[in-house]
């Protein structure tokens, strides 16, 4: 697999040309990579590849590295040591390569973060036009698209701060995806809404993932994961401890801190009273 | 008194002149420093810290007597409007810098975060998302800022510009009538000011509803 990715890296038209014939390539290669504030290291000797297609769900407790490790993939956060690289391109070697890259991989926030100036039109239609060119009909052909995909075509004119908080993240998935990127990066898309709310956000990125979207996932939803996930990483201590298919996860985990971790979400029956 | 209004007019047009001419310079300096402050340009900033330092804690009096008599000995002949205008620009921008600069940082970090991780440049980030934003917040302190440096005008007559503050010793000197002057010289400065505090605050109203909707 590394063997036929360097050589697809050489080519860039390989890779396209890989990318329809195989769907089993290589998108996201992470080797080694180490984070650190100063003295604090924060991740350590991380390695993971993500095949296109491929949905990776990372859970671990707060404080684990998670949402540190998906902004290091789009070098929103820069790395002291290894590699990151996505479609053969490694992330952060060029500044100038920085913004084309970054175009391919999408990334959505715990707190939605849209643009409050702008209508939600304008928000989808933003980097679109600005980053890649495209012109204003087209790219607001695509943003309604995008919308009526996420349920809220109504709302192409509304500013944001006339939506509810799902409303607000299912426009931020929606611009994220204007600009088609090859990889999406979710990170607790939910943990900031509504439990009403949830909902109707975690089935739009299961929609994505029917449709085969590559997607690397931070969420405390457990159920979420074991729907969703290709296969689930489990972070603690700035590093994984374990990996596996969901199924397996959630039932038989190895790791005796994965073990505890998953034990927090389970309550035992206190009864005060019979009957 | 009535035979002095037209002197008193021709006066505030005066100020108003040289003051809007050299707020103008303030907000194009102070917003240049603030980008330059906000994008941590090495030793630009720091230069540009130093300016804002610098003519924040001087007296715009004092300035304007080191460029009208500093600058010809270099060479440069100016004349007093020209000088009351660049010395406002000056000193203002050091303001305008500040306010501006708050308003960069008052816009929430992760929307630069959110358009660089959209695909957007730093600059464009700047430009659609951020600086839109900063404006807005930076408004009040912006009319603020232009309101003194209006009233900051008064200190002109020091370079023989004859604004109201002139125009007003002139009279006094001439006629003694200290009371009716100093009236006069209170009126035609609300009469400027007031429509622009009004101004400024409608418009703010606005600008926060356009863009925050509160």
């Amino acid at each position: 697999m590394a063997d036929t990715n360097t050589a697809a890296a050489e080519n860039a038209d390989t890779v396209v040309k890989n990318a329809e014939t195989n769907a089993a390539e290589a998108l996201l290669e992470v080797e080694h990579l180490h984070k650190a504030y100063g003295e604090k290291v924060v991740l350590e000797d991380i390695s993971l590849t993500v095949k296109r297609g491929e949905v990776v769900v990372i859970i671990g407790p707060s404080g684990c590295g998670k949402s540190t490790f998906l902004r290091c993939l789009n070098a929103l956060e820069p790395i002291q040591g290894g590699s990151v690289r996505v479609a053969g391109v490694e992330v952060g070697a060029d500044k100038r390569q920085l913004v084309a890259l970054r175009q391919k991989v999408g990334m959505v926030f715990q707190s939605y973060d849209l643009f409050p100036h702008m209508t939600v039109l304008d928000n989808i239609t933003l980097a679109p036009m600005k980053a890649r060119g495209v012109g204003r009909a087209e790219a607001e052909a695509q943003a309604r698209a995008l919308l009526e995909r996420v349920g809220l075509s109504d709302k192409a004119d509304s500013f944001p701060r006339m939506l509810s908080g799902g409303q607000k993240q299912r426009v931020a998935i929606a611009r994220a995806l204007a600009m088609e990127p090859e990889l999406l990066l979710l990170d607790e898309v939910t943990a900031a809404l509504d439990p009403e709310m949830v909902r109707e956000v975690l089935d739009v990125i299961l929609d994505l993932a029917r449709e085969g979207k590559t997607m690397v996932i931070v969420t405390h939803e457990m159920q979420f994961a074991r729907a969703v996930a290709d296969r689930v990483l489990f972070f603690d201590g700035g590093g994984i401890v374990e990996q596996d298919i969901p199924e397996r996860f959630f039932a038989h985990p190895q790791t005796e801190r994965a073990q505890r971790f998953l034990h927090t979400f389970e309550f035992d029956a206190v009864r005060t009273h019979e009957g | 008194m009535a035979e002095y209004l037209p002197l008193y007019k021709d006066a505030a047009l005066l100020t108003l002149g040289i003051g809007w001419a050299g707020i103008a310079g303030a907000i194009v300096i102070g917003l240049a420093v603030a980008l330059v402050v906000h994008f941590r340009i090495p030793v630009a900033k720091q230069i540009c810290q130093a300016y804002v330092e610098l003519f924040r804690n001087t007296p715009l009096l004092i300035q304007l007597f080191f460029f009208y008599f500093g600058l010809p000995r270099f060479g440069f002949s100016i004349t007093p409007q020209f000088c009351g205008a660049f010395g406002l620009a000056l000193h203002g921008g050091a303001y305008m810098a500040e306010s501006f600069r708050s308003g960069f940082e008052s816009v929430d970090r992760i929307q630069r975060e959110t358009s660089l991780a959209l695909g957007l440049t730093p600059l464009q980030a700047v430009r659609y998302v951020i600086l839109p934003q900063a404006v807005t917040l930076a408004f009040p302190s912006f009319v603020a800022n232009v309101i003194f440096l209006l009233k900051e005008t008064s200190v002109f007559s020091a370079i023989s510009l004859m604004d109201l503050m002139f125009v007003t010793k002139d009279l006094m000197g001439l006629y003694y009538r200290t009371t009716e002057c100093l009236t006069m010289l209170v009126l035609f400065y609300l009469v400027i000011l007031v429509p622009v505090s009004v101004a400024g605050s409608v418009i703010e109203r606005r600008l926060r509803y356009g863009s925050f909707g509160n």
